[in-house]
């Protein structure tokens, strides 16, 4: 479903992501490991539309998508959450959760002007939809929340209600589970199962091996930009690359 | 040539005008992100109160020593009392205060000193020097020889002092910066009073030549901002380029172009440096991190 | 693919959840009520007001209001800040002074044209600096508002120069718009439909995107919210509706002076946005109000205008960062978290 061929990405003398190749199947989910700054969210960014590739390809469903911007990405289906939460902070919880749908309302300026956008029932079937989503990653209570009142773990949980409005065909989870306590880490776990075994491709950056070796179908590993190896869960605890990788940055919280 | 000449004289002499005030904006950037839109009314309260202290009586060292001092204590009123408060602000609300408080200070001139233009002695008479066929002012050199000065003196500082140091280092990473103990508040206030007196330096050197009034701040204070960002907001040889380039530029056009429009040169310019290359002559460019 | 109406894949649905949702849109009495209020205003004013100059007063703070909820859509809701507004009012108000005064147009024709000008004009440069930041687009709008300020100062034969020009009477259809009284009707008329157009637009999936790219562009853009495109055309709209408001003032004043368009002119808009509420329709027209308000109140203590307005500016701004109606309407309807 997606291919990554070589895929460089340099900012002036500092080179993030270089020459990562690696492809995910479509209905699984992949992880993308590796100590910190070793250009996971860079590869997400370039995958995503944020960056533009300093060279490589990205094919997604048979077109090349490297380059292209991010809003003309979301009409292919793909969805994203962000690293260090992208909230519209001014809107409440719910309205965050609607534009999630924006493709498929009508968003026209003029038309909003002269009210025709609120006959008919796509605006509420669109508000219940993303009530029945907030319930569903676990935030429900927030229903009626605005989003600047809601606590960190909460808006994390809300992103993901957000990407799944536009029923994406692959989903991207930058670090969902980032700054949780266990109780929610697990929660988060058993969310991204779902969404699997719902038939959403899904890739995801993570720091927590734990809820990465449950989840996961395939690992990518990454280092210094590089990729370092690829496999399954079993292949890849026992790789002694990774490990050593891993072993030099073993304080930064596993 | 002579006229070429005669050119090049007077926009050096604004450009160097043009340069100070660029620095001004560019060390309050520098110190916080911050536009400080109130930067022309320093120039201007610098030529009005030594010009009014002067016309007073007082003798003209006096007055300008003064007007520095009254000006640099302005400036230093001002990062207390309104741009501290609105610290966490996002970058329009700040904008728009100093906006209010170029409108103030503006206003207090107004009421105070009225809204007649007043001059400044020239500083060493007024016999026009002959060179080259072109003439020049004596107060021209003074302009030139004393900005010259200034930003040797600010390339010590900042270069050798600890002080200097810390207002750089904040530039760079105010987080950092605080962890070596670097005092952020005092580094931002010591930005305003540093800008607010090299504002008032250039609005003391060129009010003998332009004489001032309380609404010349504006278009100085804009034209100051054009040549920062001309050169590179935050860059110090970018505010100077900046301003002697703008001044030239804006000379050379109202002398063979069409003096009309002179004043639409700065403005012209600033939109085709922020289309073309926003960051400016020397100025860095900034990536934000998703 | 975003069929919002087929079967859900995830989640459940319930009629209790229903019922929750459908609770946090907007109320209707709370969007129309206010509207109603201000119909019932405007209509009962002409009968309280004593003589034309207040109808003249009157018909100033419309038209800022006007502009000013204009303006906010752009500065409030969209968060992009224009420091050169008023040079789109004075291209309006110019263009239809010389198309009626020195080429004979009809007036309706030529405020058309003005309009549809400044829109092209609006759209050009929107396409170019809105991709710029905070700071630099505020010096991009503010120089091209003393661009368009100079422009008009200078070409005397055009525009009658910095003493300005003389413009004729708004004749359309075989109506002649004159005097206060009329003119107050055409204004009111406006300031309504410019509310209720803006208010609709707020609610609709187009305000809901503009609001959330104020809050966060990136994540607009990954939901497929084309940010550049909605900035431009919040942008082209409020430079449209400059135009027209500066074409119907000058038809109005009868004459205009290129002042209309200058900077002083456009801190005093943006004032009224930022200090009556940004993104805040009714902040809107609160702000012009009061600060239309106030050269009449100060007209006895000259110069101090000046202070006061750049007071307001400064204190609401570190105490009331969200405009004076939100701040007063949050005040009231204290919401839990």
């Amino acid at each position: 479903m997606l291919r990554v061929e070589n895929l460089t990405k340099s900012f002036g003398g500092v080179t993030a992501v270089s020459g990562v190749s690696f492809s995910v199947e479509k209905g699984t989910i992949q992880a993308v490991i590796g100590p910190n700054g070793a250009g996971k969210t860079t590869l997400f960014n370039l995958i995503t539309g944020v960056y533009t590739p300093s060279s490589g390809s990205i094919v997604f469903e048979g077109s090349e998508i490297g380059g292209v911007a991010p809003e003309r990405l979301a009409k292919r289906g793909i969805s994203r959450t962000f690293q260090n939460l992208q909230i519209s902070m001014n809107l409440s919880a719910i309205d965050n959760v609607m534009t999630g749908a924006h493709l498929g309302l009508n968003s026209g300026v003029l038309a909003g002007m002269l009210g025709l956008t609120t006959l008919g029932g796509r605006e509420r079937a669109t508000r219940i939809r993303a009530a029945e989503l907030m319930e569903f990653v676990g935030c429900g209570r927030y229903i009626d929340a605005e989003a600047r009142s809601m606590p960190y773990g909460a808006l994390k949980r809300l992103e993901i209600a957000r990407a799944l409005m536009a029923e994406p065909r692959i989903l991207f989870l930058d670090e969902p589970a980032a700054g949780l306590n266990h109780t929610e880490t697990h929660e988060i776990e058993e969310l991204i199962a779902e969404l699997g075994a719902s038939g959403i491709t899904v890739v995801l950056v993570e720091h927590d091996m734990k809820l990465v070796m449950n989840v996961s179908d395939r690992i990518v590993v990454l280092d210094y930009g590089k990729k370092l190896a690829e496999g399954t869960p079993e292949e890849i605890r026992v790789n002694p690359d990774v490990v050593a990788a891993y072993l030099g940055a073993e304080s930064e919280g596993v | 040539m002579s006229q070429f000449l005669q050119l090049f004289f007077s926009g050096t002499t604004v450009g160097a005008t043009y340069a100070l005030a660029a620095l001004g904006f560019s060390m309050i950037y520098n110190a916080s992100g911050v536009i400080n839109f109130a930067q022309g009314e320093f120039i201007m309260l610098g030529g009005m109160v030594a010009a009014v202290l002067s016309a007073a009586g007082v003798s003209l060292p006096l007055a300008i020593l003064a007007a520095v001092v009254v000006v640099t204590l302005v400036g230093l009123l001002i990062e207390k009392l309104a741009i501290e408060p609105a610290r966490d602000a996002d970058i329009t609300s700040i904008i728009i205060i100093t906006i209010g408080v170029a409108m103030i200070v503006r206003g207090a001139v107004e009421v105070t000193l009225g809204k007649a233009s007043h001059a400044l002695p020239h500083f060493s008479g007024e016999k026009p020097i002959a060179i080259g066929g072109a003439t020049l002012l004596p107060q021209s050199l003074w302009v030139m020889a004393v900005t010259t000065l200034v930003v040797v003196a600010l390339a010590l500082f900042f270069g050798r002092t600890r002080m200097g140091k810390g207002i750089l280092a904040t530039a760079h990473n105010r987080l950092a910066a605080q962890l070596v103990g670097v005092d952020v508040k005092k580094v931002l206030l010591a930005s305003f009073g540093l800008a607010a007196a090299l504002g008032a330096v250039g609005g003391i050197l060129i009010a003998p030549i332009a004489t001032t009034s309380y609404d010349a701040g504006l278009m100085l204070g804009l034209k100051g901002f054009v040549a920062a960002t001309f050169g590179g907001l935050g860059s110090g040889v970018g505010a100077i380029a900046g301003g002697v380039l703008l001044g030239l530029i804006e000379t050379m056009t109202a002398g063979y172009v069409s003096s009309a429009y002179k004043d639409a040169v700065p403005f012209v310019l600033v939109l085709v440096v922020l289309v073309v290359r926003p960051r400016g002559l020397f100025g860095l460019g900034s990536t934000d991190r998703v | 693919m975003t069929d919002v109406s087929s079967p859900p894949t995830l989640g459940r649905s319930s009629p209790d959840l229903a019922a929750r949702a459908l609770a946090t849109a907007p109320a209707f009495r709370a969007r129309h009520l206010p509207t109603l209020i201000l119909v019932v205003v405007l209509a009962a004013l002409p009968l309280v007001l004593p003589n034309a100059f207040y109808f003249d007063v009157a018909i100033r703070i419309l038209a800022n209001a006007v502009l000013a909820v204009a303006l906010n859509l752009l500065i409030g809701y969209c968060g992009q800040i224009s420091l050169g507004h008023a040079g789109f009012f004075g291209l309006g108000a110019y263009g239809s002074a010389i198309l009626t005064t020195h080429w004979d147009w009809k007036a309706p024709t030529a405020l058309v044209v003005s309009a549809a000008v400044v829109g092209l004009l609006a759209w050009l440069v929107a396409r170019v600096i809105l991709r710029l930041k905070g700071h630099y687009l505020a010096m991009a709008t503010l120089g091209l508002g003393i661009i368009v300020t100079i422009v008009l100062t200078n070409e005397a034969s055009l525009t009658g120069g910095p003493d300005g020009m003389s413009v004729g009477d708004f004749t359309a259809f075989g109506f002649r718009l004159y005097g206060e009284r009329v003119w107050y009707w055409v204004f009111a008329g406006l300031l309504v439909v410019a509310v209720v157009l803006a208010g609709n637009l707020v609610e609709s999936p187009a305000g809901r995107a503009l609001r959330a790219l104020h809050g966060s562009e990136v994540a607009a853009r990954v939901v497929g919210i084309d940010t550049a495109s909605f900035k431009t055309r919040v942008f082209v709209l409020s430079a449209v509706v400059a135009a027209i408001m500066g074409s119907l003032t000058a038809h109005y004043l009868g004459f205009i002076t290129p002042q209309v368009a200058s900077f002083h002119k456009s801190v005093e808009l943006v004032t009224m946005v930022v200090v009556g509420g940004m993104a805040s329709i009714w902040g809107s027209v609160f702000g012009a109000a009061l600060l239309s308000l106030l050269p009449e109140l100060l007209a006895k203590f000259e110069g101090f205008e000046t202070i006061v307005f750049g007071l307001i500016l400064v204190t609401t701004m570190i105490f009331l960062p969200r405009g004076i109606v939100p701040s007063i309407v949050a005040r009231l309807t204290r919401k839990e978290g």
